[in-house]
């Protein structure tokens, strides 16, 4: 951003810290932008005359006497329909030497939509994983995490799942990104000949993690465009949104703001709903859909980040190494989709909620007979059955490497079921069974 | 002369004035932003300065930026029309705001001051009248909407004039009252309180002596909720809490819901905007909307209206009930209002208490639960408010703060158990963890053994006595292994797990099981608590699980079959012939 003629140049700070800035200033507006001795700020306190900026770039080798100037508005993303294709930084500046945005200048972080024009998602969006589709199905207008460990492989599985489903347009929110990750989904995207749909924002490990803050609404910001103005279905991608909240305890804190739960700041619920409740179904057919990553610690789901995240979105997916299969694969125990009501059975095959029910009953059973082995005790006839059905289910349906539709994940499971059941112990309404047991060979 | 100040310093929403004249803690007002009106509450003064939490986003506010005080306190404006609205946190009406979007400072009517009410007069000239009185009433959905006297008018006043029957508009003045001093004042169809305060304009509060039919077996059956009481529903994320509160909500025996979607995620407001104009009141047959007032903030609408959407639910919630009218106020979630406390209480600099919430914090909320309740009104008609919030909270711990204080405030507690929902045994009330107090009260136990059956609450503490044993001897078999225990321990363990299936677990997305009438529920409460207290005999415990299991498939088809049918008779008969073929 230039800086425009006759600007008031302020000379002396009179205090920083290693996130913040502040100085004696007249006239200033809360949450404008200031360019800090080359670097982009925001203000986030006034008292009096003292303004504080948040400096994005971090206040390394910043003096005293830098020179601070103020451009009198929030920060703004350039949209339209230009910004497709594209890799931006955090600031919405174009990468890899590319031009300026053309488009109007939008403020980010805008304004809620109102609850009363939110329409009901009903809109399926298929992955090709059973662990999801047949399980998990996620829909339009949904927002949810893969709560996963740092080993896991979530951004392939999220790169997967962005080519797969039919979106419109798919943008990519990346914070703390390793400069490897980021590389990885430009291939994926390159090589899918899909990079007239993605658009990114990253924010890499290499740069300063403050600037993180932005990149959550810059993504949906320009993901807002394409949605209500060109009523497109719109996918955002933000991985690692753990990394996100990092950055605003990491801001919270050189405000001395005191700490609540895990160190994180009092307002992380409403900051992270904030970014969260952006996905929404318009009843215009444009959509916001937000798939994100929390990595945890260990697995951690009681830490603030993951606990707070819980609550807010729509479900969560979890991935889990199967030690039986060698397969990464779509926990069906703890993964939850929310929304998936709204469209199982009625947007699918009559059977799904029933087959997805029994399934995973008998998973579960597969599971205590494998504790009891575990714990020394004799397995009954139904328990191996039931373990070897487990193998095969994760194998052919829970494994992260399927691509299928929906009726063939269905149909897959209707013949484990009668590979190891059964039909009084798979248990499905009577005129499913009559229409779906496969017959016998 | 309104109060004047003007800003002198911004943090997040909390805003510091610099005021001309006096203030009150809690006062309005407005601060000017540009061509824009953000509204703003006072929460702390300090010398001439006035700290204001910001209702709005405060993106764009400059120091020396106006303000004007308004003289008064958050105000609910009350009168005909509330019901079937969806009103954001301050009582705004969403449908009446253009755009897709929100915009700070777009402020509606809270009612349609151009809509036509048929009003009939209560009262007649000379009457002597007080706070609270029905005046006249006009029709409004379903109800008689009672026109009541201001409950800010203290003291006796005489009518000195009340129109005739007919038709008139909300403003319109339709009686005129004078003062002990000759004072005339005119009364509208509205009248406006300060959220914050309770109404108080009744005779008596009695202890709560009737149950408030839910159609939840685990609650109505196990643990009661009486009607102007208070309860709370603690869960962990993904345990059924929505799911719970909108059951009750569709269900319960009252005249009206009041909801409170308070910091909660906007996809699950949307599906009671989307699903309550289409479902119909079994009690009325009407829709289910034309009983129910919206309040919505949802989590990324501004935090500070979110503690003021409480209050606001509360205060409509009152208002109905001055009217003699059963209602019930259902808050989702009330950890977002104290978090958003917190917030505040954080950008104040105050000294933080436990898990950085403020220190007064079970002060509020008890305060707030102490709102609810079962009245007297002054003309001897009984009205009620019975609230339920849930809670939900962090990391599923129930020591945390909010669960905590909540627990000390309200009287009925619906613990929603993890390990429950991963079994997908809904609703995951907790049958052990979980009380109603009111099992406890002798006017209740009377109630239920009128209403019910004399020996209703005897039965109820036996199947939980069941229940309790089946836990006791779960937990040997867990650790001794299945034949480490004597066949009885299973027997024990499958008469818990009977209780659990048949009488706990329901579900809500079938359209018979869904809700289950006290009538239905005291038939198969005696019928499966008779068949526990049968000592059957077993050999192994394979064959103890396998008699359990066909047993329970039977009386489970029973739930699911319309009461008394012939089909709902043909199940009794087939458990009746299991349980035979086992004695014999």
């Amino acid at each position: 951003m230039e800086t425009k003629a006759f600007q008031k140049i302020y000379t002396q700070l009179v205090g920083i810290t290693k996130a913040t800035c502040s100085l004696r200033a007249q006239g200033v507006a809360n949450e404008e932008l200031a360019m800090v001795h080359g670097r982009l700020a925001q203000v986030v306190k006034i008292i009096g005359d003292v303004v504080t900026l948040q400096v994005f770039g971090g206040t390394e080798g910043i003096p005293t006497n830098a020179e601070v100037i103020f451009y009198g508005e929030p920060p703004k993303l350039k949209v339209g329909d230009d910004l497709a294709g594209r890799f931006f930084n955090a600031y919405g500046e174009p990468l890899f030497g590319s031009t300026d945005v053309e488009g109007s200048p939008k403020e980010i972080g805008g304004p809620s939509v109102n609850p009363l024009r939110r329409k009901q998602p009903s809109e399926l969006i298929a992955t090709g994983i059973a662990g999801i589709d047949l399980n998990n199905t996620l829909v339009t207008g949904q927002k949810i995490p893969f709560f996963a460990d740092p080993d896991q492989p979530y951004n392939q599985v999220m790169a997967n799942v962005a080519l797969r489903a039919k979106a419109d347009k798919i943008i990519l929110g990346g914070m703390g990104l390793t400069n490897d990750d980021f590389l990885y989904f430009k291939n994926v995207f390159e090589n899918a000949g899909a990079l007239d749909r993605i658009i990114c924002f990253v924010n890499t490990t290499e740069q300063p993690p403050v600037e993180r803050l932005l990149v959550p609404d810059m993504a949906l910001t320009a993901a807002e465009y394409f949605a209500t103005e060109k009523n497109e279905k719109v996918l955002v991608l933000l991985t690692d949104m753990t990394l996100y909240a990092d950055a605003l305890s990491i801001v919270s804190n050189r405000m001395d703001q005191i700490p609540s739960k895990d160190s994180m700041p009092g307002s992380l619920y409403s900051d992270l709903a904030k970014v969260y409740e952006k996905a929404v179904q318009f009843p215009d057919g444009g959509s916001i859909t937000i798939i994100a990553v929390t990595t945890l610690s260990g697995g951690d789901i009681t830490h603030a980040i993951p606990d707070n995240t819980g609550y807010i979105t729509e479900g969560q997916l979890f991935l889990r190494k199967d030690s039986d299969t060698n397969k990464v694969i779509v926990d069906p125990f703890r993964s939850l989709s929310r929304l998936k009501q709204l469209v199982i059975g009625k947007k699918t095959r009559e059977d799904h909620p029933q087959v997805m029910n029994a399934a995973v009953r008998l998973y579960a059973d597969a599971a205590n007979a494998k504790t009891k082995l575990e714990n020394g005790f004799d397995l009954s006839e139904y328990d191996e059955r039931c373990l070897k059905f487990a193998h095969d289910y994760s194998l052919r349906l829970l494994a992260i490497d399927i691509n299928i539709d929906i009726d063939a994940m269905l149909n897959q499971t209707w013949e484990l079921f009668a590979k190891y059941f059964t039909k009084a112990e798979v248990a499905i309404r009577q005129e499913f069974v009559k229409k779906y047991w496969p017959a016998e060979q | 002369m309104k109060t004047k100040g003007k800003v002198t310093g911004i943090i997040a929403n909390l805003v510091s004035v610099e005021v001309d004249s006096p203030v009150a803690q809690n006062e309005i007002c407005y601060i000017y932003r540009g061509g824009v009106k953000l509204m703003a509450e006072v929460i702390k003064v300090i010398g001439k300065n006035a700290y204001v939490q910001v209702f709005e986003s405060t993106r764009g506010l400059k120091v020396n930026d106006t303000v004007e005080f308004e003289g008064h306190m958050l105000e609910a404006t009350l009168g005909p029309g509330l019901l079937s609205k969806n009103y954001d946190g301050l009582q705004h009406d969403l449908s009446k705001m253009d755009g897709i979007f929100l915009k700070a400072g777009d402020y509606t009517d809270a009612l349609d001051y151009d809509v036509d009410w048929e009003f009939t007069p209560l009262v007649k000239v000379g009457d002597e009248i007080t706070a609270g009185c029905w005046i006249g009433e006009v029709p409004e959905n379903w109800i008689n909407h009672k026109i009541m006297v201001p409950f800010k008018l203290t003291g006796t006043y005489t009518v000195k004039s009340i129109v005739e029957k007919g038709v008139y508009k909300i403003k319109d003045t339709i009686a005129v009252v004078t003062d002990g001093d000759g004072n005339s004042i005119n009364l509208s169809m509205e009248q406006k309180w300060p959220v914050k305060m309770a109404i108080t304009a009744y005779k008596d509060k009695p202890r709560p002596f009737k149950i408030m039919e839910t159609g939840v077996r685990s609650i109505d059956t196990f643990n009661p909720i009486a009607e102007g009481s208070t309860g709370f529903i603690p869960g962990p994320f993904g345990c059924g809490k929505t799911v719970l509160q909108h059951a009750i909500s569709k269900q319960a025996e009252a005249d009206l819901i009041i909801v409170a979607a308070c910091g909660e995620r906007a996809n699950e407001v949307v599906e009671i905007f989307a699903e309550f104009p289409h479902l119909d009141d079994p009690r009325t047959g009407r829709k289910l909307m034309e009983r129910t007032t919206i309040i919505a903030n949802t989590s990324n609408m501004p935090v500070a209206a979110r503690e003021a959407s409480v209050y606001t639910a509360m205060t409509i919630a009152e208002y109905y009930r001055g009217m003699g009218l059963k209602v019930l106020l259902l808050a989702d979630s009330t950890s977002r209002w104290a978090q958003a406390l917190r917030e505040m209480s954080n950008r104040l600099e105050e000294l933080p208490g436990p898990d950085a919430f403020p220190m007064d914090l079970p002060a509020v909320i008890a305060n707030f639960y102490a709102r609810a309740g079962l009245v007297y009104l002054n003309n001897g008609q009984t009205g009620s408010v019975t609230f339920i919030g849930t809670v939900s909270p962090a990391g599923g711990n129930l020591k945390e703060p909010v669960t905590e204080s909540t627990k000390k405030a309200a009287r009925c507690f619906y613990a929603l158990s993890q390990q429950r929902a991963d079994g997908k045994r809904y609703p995951a009330i907790d049958p052990m963890d979980s009380y109603s107090k009111y099992l406890e009260y002798p006017e209740i136990i009377d109630y239920l053994n009128e209403t019910i059956d004399a020996k209703w609450v005897e039965t109820v503490l036996k199947a939980k006595n069941f229940v309790q044993r089946g836990k006791e001897a779960y937990e040997q078999i867990n650790i001794l292994g299945d034949d480490g225990v004597p066949v009885e321990y299973h027997d024990r363990f499958w008469k818990a797990e009977l209780i659990d299936f048949i009488i706990l677990q329901q579900d809500a997305f079938d359209k018979i099981d869904a809700s289950t009438p006290l009538l239905r529920q005291k038939f198969m409460l005696d019928l499966i608590v008779g068949i526990c207290d049968n000592p059957f005999k077993f050999e192994h415990f394979e064959e103890c699980s396998t008699f359990y299991k066909g047993l329970i498939n039977s009386l489970k088809q029973m739930n699911y079959s319309v009461y008394e049918s012939e089909e709902f008779f043909k199940f009794e008969e087939e458990v009746k012939s299991i349980i035979n073929e086992r004695k014999a």
